[in-house]
């Protein structure tokens, strides 16, 4: 229940705040040094970064909800302990995967 | 698609059938999404794999074959899926006729639109000069 609904949120974050990060980011580089300049500073201050950790977490949570949900496309995975295992291993999942990927990331860039 | 019999007991006593064109839609946002499965995995691994993230780096990657059709399937698929799935949420939570179909066409305009921007810059990038 609780994951159904999170897909939906994060499909819906991706879907809008995501995809609008995206295009500017292609955007800014079609543009030139300049306007990289200007998505770089914006995407890197302390309100671009919660944004950028917020929407990493948002596709992993979504992907491996979205796998869940395929599996379940197959009738797989309806017993309640399954189920509620495979939906607790998602979010586990997407808040490690997020983490390990901005410790890598905050330890190379800066 | 004739899967069985999955009509509801009020759909069979309306006797209206279904609309015969969910199931397509129903498929293409599952094979839409194990693309973006893999051109995910893709994307998150090439941004942690260059050597950092500065503009001439970034050019130099979506400038080439390798960084630059990958992104542009991401491009379109994404925008694709991501129509489809707010079709779903629009569906299920805004009834009345008029408002849906209002939203539904603005999600479109938006998604169709975004799309182009982003794919219009990721061309300008792969065909353009890099000084």
């Amino acid at each position: 229940m609780t994951v159904s609904i999170l897909h939906r949120i994060t499909g819906s974050g991706l879907a809008i705040i995501g995809l609008a990060v995206l295009a500017w980011w292609l955007v800014a580089t079609a543009s030139g040094p300049d306007s990289y300049a200007a998505f770089a500073k914006v995407a890197g201050s302390p309100i671009g970064i919660i944004v950028l950790i917020g929407l990493t977490w948002a596709f992993f949570q979504h992907l491996l909800s979205g796998i869940r949900h395929l599996v379940m496309d197959t009738g797989a995975g309806f017993e309640l302990s399954t189920n509620k295992r495979f939906a607790m291993l998602t979010m586990v999942g997407s808040i490690l995967l997020t983490a390990a990927l901005w410790v890598y990331l905050l330890g190379v860039v800066k | 698609m004739s899967l069985g019999d999955s009509s509801t007991p009020l759909g069979k006593v309306r006797g209206l059938g279904s609309a015969r064109e969910g199931g397509e839609h129903w498929l293409t946002e599952r094979v839409t999404s194990i693309a973006l499965l893999l051109l995910g995995v893709w994307l998150i691994a090439s941004l942690l794999l260059l050597p950092d993230l500065s503009y001439r780096t970034v050019l130099e990657w979506l400038h080439g074959a390798g960084g630059a059709v990958p992104m542009a399937l991401f491009v379109i698929i994404g925008f694709k899926h991501a129509l489809d799935g707010m079709k779903v949420v629009v569906d299920d939570y805004v009834h009345e006729p008029g408002n849906n179909f209002a939203l539904n066409t603005v999600l479109l305009f938006l998604a169709v639109g975004g799309g182009a921007l982003a794919l219009f810059a990721l061309a300008r990038i792969a065909f353009g000069a890099v000084a």
